[in-house]
């Protein structure tokens, strides 16, 4: 027999299947594919999420520059190979400038040494600033012509025509190493350090890639990404995006696996405890923080995976197109509405959410326009030159709504999470 | 001379200009951190949203401020404070209270005031639109020229109006925030609160007081901020944008529950801006013979676009060294 | 009509219950002991009279009032005081800041009340001006006890008020336990030092295992050997 919550689960199921076949009946099943598609990657990273907030109630606030850096490694490993900055000189010069920076991070490491050399810390301090300085100086002044060539005369150092697989590697590789920094700094502190550091380090992330030409363009955007699968060029769309759909599925399902693994055994079962009591679980001599720093690594490893996936699928590499709405607080509803800490349910949240969010905008747009059209005639209403980009903002108020009434009424989300029990 | 002017203009002006902001902004933090206990992410917001009062209530009356003799949304602040006042204690009555009366973790409240961040720059755009609007609507802004005593300075200090307005602003709200705090029934309270919220209950303080009055302050000075800040540039809806991350790092810098902390971090982190975008070759520019290097075009230590930068790397630098901030703040 | 009457106390965290039927009479003049074996629900029985954890079952009068599950602000508004065991002190206020927000439900003019507590604790008079975490942990007792005095209660809680002091301070705590007494406050207190305490109780009560052993005055309980025995280490 079926318990209440089986029941519960199934009708939702059921009624997300609908819905998905709504939208396909409605757009048509390209698009409805694409939808699909990018509902699977925002998924990756929606997982990656609940490990952090549901397994182990850490708060990512800065999603998006974990995505971004997905994105870019996907771009810079992928992106064919520029031959106008390989045949020049430049490459030279931006290796020397590279060997500048590294001989300057060895002086002020050394620097930092000097105290096992019995020289005296108030030597060393200010020795090791001023070092530090001279440094940096010397390195950005090393880079920036360099730089600045290369945006003139070769556009950016473009790719480096690696398979998909290696960006998206790389991708995961990179968020996690500077989750590995921002952990390590902030996670012995109260968890509103946290959600303050990614904050900002999101939008650190996103500065450099803009502001870095010779990397990424800028901008400019860089275009068209390889595909892992065969393109629309040979299949056509429908078949090529479902090629391409088929391999983050079977991504999902691995992480899927894993995760499912981890999360019933022993290593799943300490999270619980850190999570759910931190005090006794440092008392009996787990080492809190630096399981809470495996955990976040590992959920942004995830979101930079999920990332690289989405850039790729959408073959454009542009970091103004990072918006902490879309990349960070649109991951948030779909995890804490689907079920923190249930992957089901965060699966659940991603492709519901994902499916209601790209269908509100032409709903929303023809909302408005019946409105603008109605008011004009009743009321001889004029509507302001920018309505409907200004009403587009009703979509932010829903989202932060949804946020605020899911905290108040569903704390638990649509899918509770499910605590084995031991006997 | 002119070296020196341009650096008093860009750097000690400028800099004073965005560490009050910073300032008023972050000692709302520190206030709401103290006695709620959480990181309050919609304050930015809330300065935001005191400008856009400020600014219809200018649309509504644009004659009053010159037949005063100043900026009208100046002579409209007090309204706008008032009315954000009010705003934050119903924001915290629908979105933080319910969730405080369910003993949730602390970092939920968080989450729940990133929601009504979003909901209000929602609203805010709706309303608004996202392009900039300039403050003055039957005024102009009036800046002021000083020229220097010296023969060489041939180049004048600028000070602006609102810049002037500004500081009065912060210096009025620093006393009268003093003189509540150490003088007051209620401030004394709030200062109780923040010591030991356990034994203010024991001691029959009425927090739910204390939590309003919080805000209103909070709601206030955010309210200020964004008005002169706004009336100083122009009014953008994502003006909360820029100044989420310095006034959380100054608030941290200061110590966090510690006002005149955060006043002190509001200008640390605003001088650091100034100071870390300022073309420092200008300065050295007359000395170019007696240097042994070429002097560079630029030599600025943080690029203009990297400006976001700079309040980061303070804060991560005083979590790594001295996470109670420069004034010994609770340990959070 | 005794001051505080409780009946039958069931309470405790949770849904778990640690008092399992309580039952204690105060009268204004007494000075009201409780002593037992750790865990034996001291603490929790103060913290349940004062509405700081919930009462399942029973219910607590004061002055024949209906008081169970109230509010501790309602509770100081009925002359009520409590000074907790740890953390009772608002450490960067000043003694005198501390006492006037012990004062903070009144709305009448309390300098008076300043001075009586100055007078109760000389040590005090010097530093009022001074914060007070930065006083002697005897003094932090007398600040945290002054605190409590400032709304003239008729029943005073103290939890372990010697906690952490010196035999020297706590001679001298537990005479000024009396000198309020004898201004007219009752006092129900819960105390480690069992022997000592007993010695200025008026009443005694013996907790184990969140039940009344023994209820009894101060004296007979130090004189009966049972309780000698079993809960004041021979």
């Amino acid at each position: 027999m079926l318990s209440n919550t089986a029941l519960k689960e199934m009708i939702l199921i059921v009624a997300l299947v609908a819905a998905m076949l709504l939208l396909v009946s409605v757009m048509g099943s390209a698009y409805g594919v694409r939808v699909l598609v990018e509902a699977s990657c925002y998924a990756i990273i929606a997982l990656g999420l609940t490990i952090q907030w549901g397994y182990a109630g850490l708060f990512n606030a800065g999603i998006m520059g974990f995505v971004a850096l997905g994105g870019f490694s996907a771009m810079l490993m992928t992106f064919p190979t520029n031959p106008r900055f390989w045949e020049s000189d430049l490459p030279g010069e931006l290796g020397t400038a590279f060997l500048k920076l590294i001989v300057g991070v060895l002086l002020v490491v050394a620097a930092s040494q000097l105290h096992r050399l019995k020289v005296p810390r108030k030597i060393q301090i200010p020795f090791t600033m001023i070092l530090g300085a001279v440094v940096y100086f010397w390195v950005i002044n090393s880079f920036a012509p360099v730089t600045g060539s290369i945006v003139r005369e070769a556009g950016f150092i473009g790719g480096f025509g690696l398979p998909v697989w290696v960006g998206w590697t790389v991708g995961g590789i990179l968020a996690g190493t500077v989750a590995y920094f921002i952990g390590h700094i902030c996670l012995g502190l109260r968890s509103d350090y946290l959600a303050i550091a990614t904050l900002g380090v999101a939008e650190i992330i996103k500065a450099f890639l803009k502001n870095f030409e010779w990397m990424t363009r800028g901008t400019l955007t860089v275009s068209p990404l390889p595909w892992p699968v065969p393109g629309a060029g040979e299949v056509g769309f429908i078949m090529a995006r479902a090629l391409y759909l088929s391999v983050t599925a079977v991504m999902i399902a691995v992480i899927f696996f894993l995760l499912h693994r981890a999360y019933n055994g022993p290593w799943g079962r300490m999270m619980r405890a850190i999570r759910d009591n931190e005090i006794s679980s440092s008392a009996m001599g787990k080492d809190v923080n630096k399981r809470r720093l495996e955990v976040f690594i590992f959920g942004c490893i995830l979101m930079g995976i999920g990332g690289a996936a989405l850039a790729t699928f959408n073959g454009i590499f542009d970091p103004n197109g990072y918006l902490p709405l879309n990349h960070t607080f649109l991951i948030w509803v779909m995890v804490i509405l689907g079920g923190p800490g249930n992957n089901i349910g965060t699966l659940f949240g991603a492709v519901l959410v994902y499916v209601v969010w790209v269908m509100s905008e032409p709903a929303a747009l023809a909302l408005l326009n019946a409105i603008s059209y109605l008011g004009d005639l009743w009321f001889a209403w004029e509507a302001p030159s920018d309505f409907s980009s200004r009403a587009l903002q009703a979509r932010v108020f829903s989202i932060g709504l949804i946020i605020t009434l899911v905290l108040r009424y569903a704390p638990k989300g649509l899918f509770p999470e499910k605590v084995p029990q031991h006997k | 001379m002119n070296e020196l002017v341009f650096f008093l203009n860009n750097v000690v002006i400028s800099g004073l200009v965005i560490g009050s902001i910073y300032a008023l902004g972050a000692v709302g933090i520190t206030l709401i951190f103290s006695i709620l206990r959480f990181a309050h992410f919609a304050h930015a917001d809330m300065m935001t949203l005191g400008a856009f009062f400020a600014f219809f209530l200018t649309a509504m009356f644009p004659a009053v401020g010159p037949a005063i003799g100043l900026p009208t949304a100046f002579v409209m602040l007090p309204i706008a404070m008032a009315l954000t006042a009010v705003t934050a204690i119903y924001l915290d009555k629908g979105f933080y209270k319910p969730l405080r009366k369910h003993n949730v973790k602390p970092i939920v409240i968080v989450m729940a005031s990133l929601g009504v961040t979003l909901m209000l720059q929602g609203l805010i755009r709706m309303f608004m639109g996202t392009s900039a609007r300039s403050m003055y609507i039957d005024d102009r802004k009036d800046i002021y020229r000083i020229d220097l005593p010296f023969e060489l300075a041939s180049r004048p200090l600028v000070i602006t109006d609102p810049q002037i307005l500004l500081f009065v602003v912060l210096i009025v709200s620093v006393i009268s925030l003093h003189l509540f705090l150490t003088r007051t029934r209620l401030g004394k309270a709030m200062r109780a609160m923040s010591d030991n919220p356990d034994l203010a209950r024991v001691s029959g303080i009425n927090t739910d007081t204390v939590v309003k009055v919080t805000w209103v302050i909070a709601g206030c000075l955010a309210a200020a901020a964004g008005t002169m800040l706004s009336l100083d540039v122009t009014l953008k809806p994502d003006l909360s944008f820029h100044l989420l991350l310095p006034i959380f790092a100054a608030a941290i810098v200061g110590g966090v529950g510690h006002p005149y902390g955060a006043l002190a971090g509001g200008f640390v982190i605003g001088f650091a801006e100034t100071l870390s975008v300022f073309n420092w070759a200008v300065l050295l520019r007359p000395f170019r013979d007696y240097l042994w290097f070429d002097l560079p075009s630029s030599l600025a230590i943080v690029p203009t676009e990297f400006k976001i930068t700079v309040p980061f790397f303070i804060l991560l630098a005083i979590l790594v060294w001295r996470p109670t901030g420069l004034f010994k703040g609770k340990v959070l | 009509m005794a001051l505080l009457e409780a009946t039958n106390v069931h309470g405790g965290y949770g849904g778990m219950n640690i008092l399992n039927g309580v039952n204690m009479t105060i009268d204004q003049s007494d000075i009201g002991v409780i002593v037992g074996p750790n865990g034996a629900g001291k603490s929790t029985m103060l913290k349940a009279i004062f509405g700081l954890l919930h009462v399942n079952e029973g219910s607590i009068l004061l002055r024949g009032e209906e008081i169970t599950n109230a509010e501790p602000t309602v509770l100081v508004g009925k002359k009520m005081a409590f000074v907790p065991q740890e953390k009772n002190i608002f450490p960067s206020l000043s003694v005198q800041e501390n006492l006037e927000m012990g004062a903070f439900s009144r709305k009448d003019d309390f300098a008076h009340m300043l001075d009586q507590v100055y007078s109760f604790f000389p040590p005090l008079a010097d530093k009022r001006n001074q914060p007070a975490g930065e006083l002697s942990g005897g003094q932090r007792q007398m600040v945290a006890m002054g605190r409590a005095l400032m709304i003239e209660p008729s029943l005073l809680l103290l939890d372990e008020p010697t906690a952490g002091l010196s035999p020297l301070y706590m001679a001298e705590i537990f005479e000024r336990i009396i000198t309020i007494n004898k201004a007219g406050v009752g006092i129900l207190m819960v105390e480690q030092h069992a022997k000592q305490a007993l010695q200025i109780a008026s009443k005694g009560f013996v907790l184990a295992a969140g039940q009344n052993r023994f209820t009894d005055t101060g004296e007979n309980l130090l004189n009966d050997p049972e309780v000698a025995k079993a809960f004041l280490g021979g």
